[in-house]
């Protein structure tokens, strides 16, 4: 490793253990660096002025948040989570500039464990796409290859850690928005058990499926982001009243011979074998298999007998909720407002017109069209049949195995342009909605290259509140391998 | 006015408002009366981020209705959203209970009509559900522009949903009136009709008498009076008959009641109504309710009215009449109940008599109410008391309570002898204004003689003048007699 090679989480903190930097450098060098590849990566959407960063430092400094397990360590966070330090626009003209009174509980619970934010990602508008192509604030590009998407719609986050602006930043996972980036990206993605961590803050797209999840260069650090965002919030009803477990112990418990040995993973054949699955990507998931055999674990097949049904019933479920989560953009209170409001029903239609991005329209589109009287029943709640069935599916391979592989994208990431049908989008999400229908968490890392050296993820997927079972398989992993160490063109400096 | 050949049928759904201390799914006060938007949480103006909790006293306000109704509490209901645009609706969205309410089933046994012709019926409920109100939206005063005011945004409601099982004006106001007493009386609302805490909705039809099928409907909005409620089901009956008899149909929709003419006029169609696209909230789990909660609620209510009106009867041989007055308010047969603890149950019915006759006369002159009453029940024990036992006449009582409404702060023995209000019971005494009285009054002893026994109240009444006002009734209604048959 090179000393200008990005560092993790773990390793800042020994830095500034050792006296050999401080976190005001750190988080200067990175809001230097946020702004520096801002041309090329279009990562932020805001990047913090000196002025903030200063107060946020001066805070920091003198709070027992000095002494808190991220002390110092510089984030971004999507710009799908309220702060009180920055406007949170959800990547929409509809939120341009505004500023939310309150931090959501995630970035509340971040800055209690002394990091320090240093900028909102880009991402595709109110979380909905897989490209983070549908942005108001132009699309973000991959650092691996700047004419590629780098996955959506947590794109910002990923493209930041992966180039080396930040060692860790939050996103959102609503069928797939952490993990989907973090294959395409090269870095680790964790989305948690839905109710795990709050959504107090966390703009909603999707309720019953949204989830906030993180970005980290190693298993490791996810395993400390997690401890300090994971745990009950009374402000969210449907958050899981559970006792956190502590992550890093569980990574340290692990043997260094055969570390996984007893663990059962499944391996679905029905992804293996998935329509429109790049050779390479397959190749490179069955090589994490064997890898992971190799560390003591017994594969098994598992059934998924409904998996091609997930995408079909998350596109009637999802847009449904966000047609609900998106009424209140009328320019009634807050955010954008048509000029043409001289009667009620225009100032409505033109405000929601101009305001929303085409994709945003499509969904509220579809999601009106599903709740209307008349096909409710053949739609909303047929899928929610099949979501049940799905989880079932996924409950009855807990049962054979610990742990499911998967892949986590059919292809490499692909050139932005290139995929104009939005169905041709929403079918790249089809190894990552199952964990969304069934509410498990689910992990990415990366395993590999494609020919045209664009990383590829392996996907590990967990029963409910098995997230320490997950971050310990892929540490385990991240120790015998080195897929993950490996840095883009553009984060060479 | 209604034809006979024709019959109504009215179902009313009622909006409560339930006295909690702050909002259904925020921790914002519900206090009525705030300076515009005071009393808005970032929840209740919807900010993006914003996620709804459950308050839990909204809940038991819920569980206590559905004890008092007897319906079926469900161990598992569901928060829907139901989608609409309004300015005054912040979400784009309320959040209520649709597929499955909190209550469902219950009965309410209600008394129509005064007198001989008055008749019990009871009346089934549909279901009861939880949502959250809207906030208001002010057109006046803002030059042409509406004013969105938020305070009310979240404030929750128990709606309450009755059969079509009314049939009449009068039958859907003594309904209505027998439910305001009822959240009152349970205290899970505070029947302030004036400042909507207590809103009706009326949905009418009329169908020729025999029919087993539904007439299409009108629903009347937002009634705040059981005046305009009698007023505007009246209106709208005759109103649909006739159109019935010119041969023209009925077209389902949503009316508005007009006070100041007396009628309804159409505010949207069928055609017009919304699709609410009704779905479960996911920001809410199931409403789980245990059995142990239930229990809690059932062991803290009070003696309901229908229970304590038929000890009233039973107990204390009030009518069916007195009884139903007094139960149909709390703090009314509260006060009853004190004053018979005081004069003791054998005096319950003259307590009641006092109590409905000359207490509420006056304070229904006055349109005060009971918890404004100058009396005590102590003091009005101790009236009923020495009116019984002869020591008052009735006039006498009468004029005791005058004092007392007028701020006498004595007791009843000390403003008896102070005013000099002792009955006389002098035999001699009365004797001899009897004698006067016969003797001045020919032509009433003529008549009573002649057999008209009502001739006699005349004499009574002069002898009553004479003494003013002391001599006892009885007393001398005897000595009267005994002088005439002589």
């Amino acid at each position: 490793m090179n000393a200008q090679h990005p560092l993790t989480i773990s390793q800042l903190r020994r830095a500034f253990a050792e006296g050999k930097t401080t976190p005001e450098a750190v988080a200067r060098a990175a809001c230097e660096r946020a702004h520096a590849l801002q041309p090329t990566l279009n990562a932020f959407i805001t990047i913090a002025d000196d002025a903030t960063l200063a107060a946020r430092l001066t805070e920091l400094a003198g709070a027992s948040q000095a002494s808190g397990p991220l002390a110092g360590i510089p984030i971004a966070h999507k710009d799908l989570f309220c702060t009180t330090e920055f406007p949170t626009t959800a990547a929409s003209k509809m939120l341009d500039g505004y500023r939310s009174p309150f931090d959501a509980t995630v970035v509340a619970r971040l800055k209690a464990a002394g990091a320090v934010t240093i900028g909102k990602t880009n991402l595709d508008e109110f979380a909905m796409g897989s490209a983070n192509a549908h942005s108001h604030f132009g699309p973000c590009r991959n650092p691996w290859a700047t004419d590629r998407i780098p996955g959506g719609s947590s794109g910002g986050s990923a493209a930041a850690v992966a180039a080396g602006i930040v060692p860790a930043a939050t996103g959102t996972d609503t069928g797939g928005s952490v993990r989907q980036p973090a294959a395409h990206c090269g870095v680790t993605g964790l989305k948690p058990t839905y109710g795990l961590v709050s959504r107090w803050g966390m703009i909603a797209y999707a309720s019953s499926f949204d989830q906030a999840g993180i970005f980290a260069r190693t298993a490791e650090d996810c395993a400390l982001l997690l401890q300090a965002i994971a745990g009950f919030d009374p402000l969210d009803s449907t958050s899981a009243a559970v006792d956190v477990p502590d992550y890093a112990a569980a990574l340290a418990a692990l043997a260094t011979e055969r570390p996984l040995s007893g663990w059962r993973i499944g391996v679905a054949q029905a992804f293996l074998a998935a329509d429109g699955l790049q050779p390479a990507v397959r190749d490179a998931v069955l090589a994490a298999a064997r890898c992971y055999e190799q560390l003591g674990a017994t594969l098994v097949d598992v059934d998924l007998p409904r998996a091609e049904l997930a995408i079909p019933a998350y596109y009637v479920l999802a847009p449904a909720e966000a047609s609900s989560n998106l009424a209140r953009y009328d320019g009634v209170r807050y955010g954008y407002r048509t000029a043409h409001d001289d009667d009620l029903f225009a100032m409505y239609s033109r405000t929601r017109a101009e305001g929303f991005g085409w994709e945003v329209k499509r969904r509220i589109l579809m999601g009106t069209y599903v709740l209307s009287a008349g096909y409710y029943d053949a739609y909303y709640r047929k899928a929610q049949q099949v979501r049940r069935l799905i989880s079932d599916d996924y409950c009855n391979a807990f049962a054979v195995c610990d742990l499911i592989l998967a892949p986590v994208t059919p292809t490499t990431a692909w050139r932005i342009g290139e995929k104009s049908d939005p169905v041709e989008e929403y079918l790249a999400d089809v190894f990552t909605i199952g964990a969304n229908l069934a509410g498990l968490p689910a992990i990415a890392h990366p395993c590999g290259f494609d020919g045209a050296g664009l990383p590829i993820g392996a996907q590990l997927i967990a029963p409910h509140f098995g997230e320490a079972k997950l971050l310990a398989a892929v540490h385990a992993y991240q120790n015998a391998t080195d897929w993950h160490r490996a840095v883009p063109p553009v984060a060479a400096w | 006015m209604h034809s006979k050949r024709y019959e109504a049928v009215i179902g009313l759904e009622i909006h409560t408002q339930l006295t909690t201390r702050s909002k259904i799914f925020s921790g914002a006060a519900t206090a009525f009366g705030a300076e515009p938007n005071r009393q808005v949480s970032w929840v209740d103006a919807a900010l993006p981020g914003t996620l709804p909790v459950l308050n839990r006293e909204a809940v038991a306000c819920a569980i206590r209705f559905g004890l008092a109704v007897h319906g079926t509490i469900a161990p598992c209901s569901v928060f829907a959203r139901k989608n609409y645009f309004y300015p005054d609706l912040p979400k784009g969205y309320q959040i209520s209970q649709y597929e499955r309410p909190v209550v469902s089933g219950g009965a309410l046994t209600i008394r129509v009509g005064d007198g001989a012709n008055a008749y019990q019926k009871t009346v089934h409920l549909t279901r009861a559900h939880l949502e959250e109100d809207a906030g208001k939206s002010l057109h006046e005063d803002f030059h042409g522009m509406s004013g969105i005011d938020l305070n009310r945004a979240g404030t929750p409601l128990l709606e309450i949903v009755s059969e079509p099982e009314l049939h009449s004006a009068a039958e859907a106001v003594a309904y209505a009136k027998a439910l305001h007493a009822l959240v009152r009386w349970i205290g899970i609302c505070d029947g302030n009709l004036q400042e909507g805490s207590f809103r009706v909705d009326a949905n009418v039809s009329v169908r020729p008498r025999g029919a087993t099928t539904l007439g299409t409907r009108r629903e009347i909005k937002n009634l705040n009076s059981f005046r305009f409620l009698h007023q505007a089901i009246e209106y709208e009956i005759a109103w649909q008959i006739d159109q019935l008899e010119s041969g023209r149909a009925i077209e389902q929709a949503t009316v508005l009641f007009d006070p100041t003419k007396g009628e309804t006029r159409v505010m949207r169609t069928k055609e017009e109504a919304h699709d609410y696209r009704y779905f479960p909230d996911p920001d809410l789990l199931p409403l789980v309710i245990p059995a142990e909660w239930i229990a809690r609620e059932r062991a803290a209510l009070p003696e309901l009215p229908q229970a304590l009106a038929e000890r009233f009867e039973a107990s204390y041989g009030l009518s069916a009449h007195d009884a139903a007055l007094i139960v149909s308010d709390k703090a009314l047969a509260d006060f009853f109940v004190a004053t018979v603890e005081a004069a003791g149950v054998a005096l319950a019915k003259p307590c009641a008599n006092w109590l409905l006759v000359e207490v509420l006369g006056r304070l229904n002159k006055e349109e005060r109410t009971i918890e404004s009453a100058p009396v005590t029940p102590h003091q009005l024990a101790a009236l009923v008391a020495r009116v019984s036992d002869g020591t008052l006449s009735s006039t006498g009582g009468k004029q005791l309570l005058a004092a007392w409404w007028a701020g006498d702060t004595r007791s009843a023995d000390e403003l008896i002898d102070a005013l000099a209000l002792r009955q006389v019971n002098d035999t001699a005494l009365l004797e001899q204004l009897v004698t006067e009285a016969i003797a001045a009054n020919p032509k009433s002893v003529a008549e009573y003689r002649a057999g008209k026994e009502k001739a006699l109240n005349a004499i009574v009444g002069a002898v009553m003048k004479a003494s003013k006002g002391k001599a006892n009734p009885q007393q001398v209604t005897e000595l009267i007699r005994r002088a005439l048959a002589s």
